[in-house]
């Protein structure tokens, strides 16, 4: 029987890779439903979950498995469910009840392009902005997004780790390419991983407001079947969780809900440079993307541009104000994703006409060769 | 209640006593208890509460029983029974009233 | 000198949020007794209530859930039931109640509904069947009988209604029973019996709902309670086929099925991680 965390050094896909992540962080529950191409993460789940005492349910949909994970994890116990864009949209009004709820889970989108039934079996990134506002009304969200299997892992880890501190779902956008790229995975000693858990209550139960913010903005989390007595609705709801039919308890809820992740972007925004500290040209990119950007710059750089990398961890909350900064001193952004602009939009938007900001995209299907990045660089600039 | 003949042991058997209490404001005067009771303890009172709604009221209340139908059928928690112990020759003062007597 | 009396509790405060009585639901609506019975049978059944929790979706019924002082959760429309499955198979611990209507269970949640009972997941589902949307102000409903006015059908449902222990038997629920607001002891037996028993347990409410179906149909609670005085025949054990509800006619009710099978989590134990069994 093995056991939750897999030390030592693997080959395997990013899917698999994502599944030992949840594993290494706790998770033990999932509730998944099979699409191409994030099946082989439910699959390597229901393979390894009864291993550490944990629970695969394959649900009769994707509304079902969100359901489920929100479910498992007001009781407790680590969640996650993964799916693609099909599964994504459906799972999409559950969601903001996560997030109404403050309800901590994981939920990983391995994309494929779009829109509708589309290419099931070859990768893009055209789910980045239905990451950010899927849902109805408005929300903070965190979305992070992998660019290889050893990340996957990670990343997944991480995930668990912010939905926990930061009571939120969280998204793990990655793709078809990356999640079936079969790379080098190293899963460290278990010791060496450093997880997180929701705040727990404390003080009086018949006392308790299952909504009042601790000191950093989040309140503790009173898990069911402890004698706490909560309510949790998805209705707009006060400190005491009871439904409030008025303005002053939206603003109030809304100020709870979205302070949380604005207070704290400094644990939550994750970037990586590379090469950038005599970047003219900045390359934004996330995913699969990031790595043709990579081989990008170094061409570029190799030609005489001086590109750099900017390598979106989390993409959502969006790294504004390192952009912002970025513009007062660069010549210009080339964001590079494969979709027809959604990033691409944020950093023109944060880059605020005071330099270019292009793209290089691509409607979905395939990796966006290096070459052409280097295209770009060289003619708008 | 009425018998076509008398039951040999009638005088041995104990009919059960209760009191009704009614939470008046949260009535919303449904008329469940009143039309349900199988004693006829209950009808609409001409008074209201709060929110305009006409109460019960015990109109008679040594019939009440302590059958708890009442409590059952009443939706919104305004209506309960207590026994009447049958040692207490009435049922004007139970213990779990407490008096207080104000000037 | 004036006598002020203080009285003793209602004997379900105990387990009610009294903060938020009198509750939103309408005077003559059968929801507030269908949730007074499941109370009282939570409080009957000798479960540990601080480990019973609450599923409700959303709908009048749903609102239940806001209404007791135990763990609860008001989800979404239609996803009570795989919420519910959720916690029950995180923490094995926990008495898991649904509560919620037929719109939310059997419309927009019927697929769960079906699948949860294929299961045999050990849960308890109380549906309160109003025959009606009635949050949303009165609309047809699955449940809704043929010919009934309702703001979505103004010349009548042309549609046939569902018949919900006959759906629940289909498939596999191991405990199905059909009562009404005015059998309340039989209700709250049932609902009793449910909590005590392993497996999915069904349990239908038949409610007035004066506001949204009886405006239009003409009929006050009075009436529906006199129908439910009247026209019903208990048939316990009788097959969910012959569970007749015709509200003109004859209405079946009682306890349809109540069978023994592994429930979801005892299948799971066994077949996947037997060596945790």
């Amino acid at each position: 029987m093995k056991p939750s965390v897999l030390t030592g050094e693997h080959f395997m896909t990013g899917d698999v890779a994502c599944a030992e992540g949840a594993l290494a962080a706790g998770c033990l529950f999932f509730g998944g439903y099979p699409i191409t191409p994030a099946t082989e993460i439910a699959e390597h789940m229901a393979s390894r979950l009864p291993d550490v005492c944990g629970t695969f349910v394959q649900m009769e949909d994707e509304i079902a498995a969100m359901a489920s994970i929100l479910g498992a994890s007001c009781a407790g116990v680590k969640s996650m469910t993964a799916t693609s864009g099909p599964g994504f949209s459906l799972i999409m009004e559950n969601l903001g009840l996560g997030i109404c709820t403050e309800t901590p889970c994981v939920v990983v989108n391995v994309q494929r392009a779009g829109p509708s039934t589309g290419l099931p079996t070859l990768g893009a990134q055209g789910d980045m902005m239905q990451a950010r506002w899927g849902s109805h009304g408005h929300y903070e969200i965190i979305a992070l997004a992998p660019a290889s299997p050893q990340e996957l892992f990670y990343l997944t880890i991480t995930a668990f780790n912010l939905s926990e501190t930061y009571r939120t779902p969280v998204l793990v956008m990655t793709d078809e390419v990356t999640g079936h790229l079969s790379e080098r995975v190293v899963i460290p000693e278990a010791g060496a991983i450093k997880l997180r858990h929701r705040p727990a209550p404390k003080g009086r139960k018949d006392r308790f407001k299952p909504f009042q913010p601790g000191p950093n903005g989040v309140a503790p989390m009173a898990i069911a079947g402890e004698g706490y007595g909560i309510h949790v609705t998805g209705l707009t709801h006060d400190e005491r969780g009871y439904p409030g039919m008025n303005v002053e308890t939206q603003i109030e809820m809304m100020a709870r809900l979205t302070l949380k992740i604005r207070n704290n972007l400094d644990d939550i925004i994750r970037t990586e440079d590379y090469r950038m500290e005599d970047a003219e040209i900045v390359i934004v990119s996330y995913g699969i993307s990031a790595r043709s950007s990579l081989a990008a710059v170094d061409e570029a750089r190799d030609q005489g541009i001086k590109a750099g990398l900017l390598r979106l961890i989390t993409v959502w909350p969006f790294p504004e104000q390192q952009i912002q900064k970025l513009a007062e001193r660069v010549r210009g952004f080339v964001t590079v994703e494969i979709n027809l602009g959604q990033i691409h939009l944020e950093v023109q938007r944060c880059a605020g006409g005071r330099v270019p900001a292009f793209l290089v995209g691509h409607p979905g299907g395939a990796v966006i060769p290096p070459e052409r990045i280097v295209e770009t660089l060289k003619t708008a600039f | 209640m009425k018998y076509w003949r008398v039951p040999l042991d009638s005088k041995e058997i104990e009919v059960s006593r209760g009191i009704v209490v009614i939470l008046e404001e949260r009535c919303k005067g449904c008329g469940f208890c009143i039309a349900y009771c199988p004693r006829n303890v209950l009808e609409l009172s001409p008074g209201y509460n709060v929110k305009g709604y006409h109460p019960p009221l015990v109109k008679k209340p040594d019939d009440c029983v302590n059958c708890h139908y009442c409590e059952t059928i009443c939706p919104d928690f305004a209506i309960y029974s207590l026994e009447i112990p049958p040692e207490l020759p009435q049922q004007a003062v139970l213990p779990e009233f407490a008096t207080e007597a104000h000037d | 000198m004036e006598k002020v009396k203080t009285r003793p509790d209602h004997p379900l405060d105990a387990l009610l949020r009294t903060d938020r009585i009198p509750h939103i639901w309408c005077p003559g609506c059968g929801i507030g007794t269908a949730f007074s019975a499941c109370m009282v049978a939570m409080q009957a059944s000798g479960i540990d209530l601080n480990k019973t929790v609450m599923v409700s979706g959303i709908g009048c019924s749903g609102r239940g859930a806001g209404y007791t002082r135990l763990d609860s959760y008001h989800t979404t429309h239609g996803r009570a039931i795989p919420f519910a499955t959720g916690m029950k198979l995180a923490n094995p611990e926990l008495n898991v109640v649904v509560f919620s209507g037929d719109g939310d269970l059997f419309a927009i949640g019927g697929n769960h509904f079906i699948h949860a009972a294929r299961r045999n997941m050990d849960i308890t589902v109380v549906c309160v069947n109003n025959l009606i949307y009635g949050m949303t102000g009165g609309q047809a409903a699955a449940t809704t009988p043929c010919l009934a006015k309702t703001t979505t059908t103004p010349r009548g449902n042309p549609d046939p209604p569902f018949s919900l222990p006959l759906l629940a038997f289909a498939s596999g629920a191991t405990y199905v029973a059909r009562w009404t607001i005015l059998h309340t002891r039989d209700l709250t037996k049932s609902i009793e019996e449910a909590l005590n028993r392993r497996g999915f347990s069904f349990i239908e409410v038949l409610a007035p709902c004066p506001t949204g179906y009886g405006r239009k149909n003409k009929e006050k609670s009075m009436d529906t309670l006199k129908i439910y005085q009247e026209r019903t025949i208990i048939k316990n054990g009788a097959h969910p086929m012959d569970a007749v509800m015709d509200f003109g006619n004859s209405i079946t009710l009682g306890k349809f099925i109540d069978q023994d099978r592994p429930t979801f989590s005892e299948n799971y134990d066994k077949t996947c991680r037997p060596q945790f069994a």
